[in-house]
């Protein structure tokens, strides 16, 4: 329905689809996003953190 | 080589589908056999890894103490990777070809595949399994080095994570296919793209699997001589918690379908419920971090950022799913005339169909029992009071037991009769299975919850600390708590026996769903599949009872919320 209800061609002129409705019908860009925000702030931020603790002498 | 006329294609492809007579949607047959394996794997993992769950709680239940400690270890163990990772993720699996071949009316993608990642999880399980059995891995769930498990642990653990990363692809696969074939218009449904929340966190949890036990196994096997533990602990999480958001995505979804299916209810807003799901995806692996809260060497920003902001976004998410549905079922019965004060709709609902009544006590303890101990272990400061004790499995049987186990039971009594097109047998005792079942878990929760909350340590299995060189007392109402979980853990096992019996019984001794027996009593209302399997929201729905019930939630959630502050500034006084 999205398509026809918000996309579809109002009088022969096309009707520009809102940008969050074109990121909820991707798949693959909400894949990428999915996978990028916890392997940025929780995996990589937490291993730089782990990396920066003092060894022991 | 063979010419194919377009009758014959035609032919050919029409033996590959069947259309559904209760739901009217055309069934890919590899697809259904999929489901049909996979549900059936899940269904073996969950009554082995419950029996393992019961010995963990008559062995807690400090009067009976069933198990030596060595066997203790063990068998914890096992009931963590049996429940925790196999049954809900051969399950989920099913869930996914569910949500994309039958939803979106398609074949579906690559099925050899699809097979290869079947045996892989099987595979992998059973070797994960046999390893915990023969006693040398005995490492629990978490398998925190520097404790070592026999080097097939990991590889059977690594097995299962390709197998189900595959399985995800395929999923990922369907939703082209379907794009491509046109067989759906517009957006894909609600219930798929909560299937596809789950599927990318599912990619997210298989990846920091892989980015972990590889080595870990490596390691097991001398390959490599260290593996930093805090390091361990960290990616592991990205691992072990993330699997369990795995499970929330799936179990909303499958709380979506319920409703639509048997009573026809469409989401208050398609495009908030789809912003919940939104939320999902960018948040809800963050509150992986709560495990890492009592971390000295970890900075407060990280903590702050991936626990007190990052998650609430989540939890914010949960909040819109928590009052969609119930407020999505409200509007549905009093579309059907259930309109006489507040809660006619409620007090009206089916809670005789075995699918309402788990899917609806699923997301009221999903709700107010996870949902806000969740939040409490996600806050620093009042984390250090239960972090690590009994709470922790306290909060998590709420979440993955009370919430996603109860869902999926819930909708095994409608997978039954439209998959497996058989007649659920033991009418009788279904209608009270998720009641048993769900009352069980609930008091397990609770009465685990409440021992963490006086200290009751997570893994340890003597709570007596019995011929310990310096001794220490619980007070006895800790006590009182443990023997109350054992009962209740009794009261669950019985509904989780009757699960799988029914289930079991059903599938092979079920009498087949034939036309008259549809006619005489169909699963689903008519309609209601396409409701399942199309986008669309409720028009102009009236909600008072929703609101009364979220009022409650709101009013429940900050008493506790401050609860627990004042218990922290008794355990650390300031003055």
């Amino acid at each position: 329905m999205a398509e026809e209800a918000q996309g579809a061609p109002a009088g022969g002129r096309p009707v520009r689809v809102p940008v969050m409705q074109r990121l909820l019908d991707n798949p693959f860009l909400l894949l990428f996003l999915g996978v990028v925000v916890p392997t940025v702030f929780y995996l990589i931020w937490g291993i730089v953190e782990v990396a920066n603790i003092p060894i022991a002498q | 080589m063979a010419v194919e006329t377009a009758e014959g294609v035609g032919a050919l492809v029409e033996e590959k589908y069947r259309t559904c007579p209760e739901t009217g949607l055309r069934v890919y047959a590899q697809a259904e056999t999929l489901i049909k394996a996979n549900a059936v794997v899940a269904i073996v993992f969950l009554a082995v890894g419950g029996f393992f769950g019961l010995l963990v709680a008559l062995t807690r239940w400090p009067a009976v103490h069933i198990l030596p400690a060595e066997w203790f270890y063990l068998v914890l163990t096992a009931h963590g990777a049996a429940v925790l990772l196999f049954w809900i993720i051969f399950f989920e699996i099913a869930i996914l070809y569910f949500a994309s071949a039958v939803l979106l009316n398609c074949r579906l993608a690559t099925p050899r595949f699809a097979w290869l990642a079947f045996a892989l999880m099987v595979l992998g399980a059973l070797v994960a399994t046999v390893a915990v059995l023969q006693g040398e891995s005995s490492v629990m769930f978490t398998s925190y080095v520097p404790m070592k498990a026999a080097p097939h642990f990991y590889l059977g653990l690594i097995l299962f994570a390709v197998g189900a990363l595959i399985g995800c692809f395929v999923f990922f696969g369907t939703l082209v296919i379907a794009k491509e074939e046109a067989t759906y218009e517009g957006s894909i449904p609600l219930v798929t793209f909560g299937a596809l929340t789950a599927a990318i966190i599912a990619i997210f949890t298989i990846a920091s699997g892989a980015i972990i036990l590889i080595p870990t196994f490596l390691w097991s096997i001398g390959y490599i001589s260290e593996i930093d533990s805090l390091t361990y602990k960290l990616v592991w999480w990205g691992m072990g918690h993330s699997s369990q958001q795995i499970n929330v995505s799936a179990h909303v979804a499958v709380w979506y379908l319920i409703a639509a299916l048997v009573l026809g209810a469409k989401p208050l807003s398609e495009k908030v419920s789809r912003t919940a799901f939104l939320l999902y995806i960018l948040f809800l692996q963050l509150a992986c971090a709560h495990h890492m809260l009592a971390e000295p060497g970890i900075s407060a920003e990280w903590k702050v950022f991936n626990t007190s902001y990052a998650m609430y976004l989540a939890v914010l998410g949960s909040m819109i799913h928590g009052m969609s549905i119930p407020g999505a079922i409200e509007s549905a019965q009093r579309r059907h005339g259930f309109n006489r004060g507040m809660f006619e709709w409620l007090r009206k609902a089916p809670w005789g169909n075995p699918a309402f009544a788990g899917m609806f006590l699923s997301l009221i303890m999903f709700g107010f029992l996870g949902g806000i101990s969740g939040v409490v272990l996600g806050t620093e400061q009042i984390n250090l009071l239960m972090h690590n004790t009994l709470y922790v499995p306290g909060h998590f049987h709420a979440t993955v037991v009370a919430g996603t186990t109860l869902a999926f039971m819930a909708v095994t009594y409608l997978v039954v009769p439209l998959i497996f097109r058989k007649e659920i047998i033991w009418k009788g005792l279904a209608k009270w299975q998720p009641y048993l079942f769900g009352i069980g878990v609930a008091g397990t929760s609770l009465f685990m919850m409440g021992a963490g909350t006086l200290g009751v340590s997570r893994r340890h299995w003597d709570m007596g600390f019995t011929d310990a060189p310096v001794s220490f007392d619980y007070p006895g109402t800790a006590y009182l708590m443990m023997g109350l979980n054992g009962v209740f853990a009794v009261l669950a096992t019985i509904g989780g026996l009757l699960y799988v019996l029914i289930v079991v019984g059903s599938v092979f001794f079920g009498k087949p769903r034939t036309a008259e027996a549809i006619a005489a009593s169909p699963t689903i209302p008519a309609g209601a599949a396409k409701v399942a399997a199309s986008y669309g929201s409720e028009e102009h729905p009236k909600l008072p009872g929703t609101l009364v019930l979220v009022t409650i939630f709101f009013v429940s959630f900050v008493l506790y919320y401050f609860i627990n502050w004042k218990f922290l500034s008794e355990v650390w006084p300031l003055s």
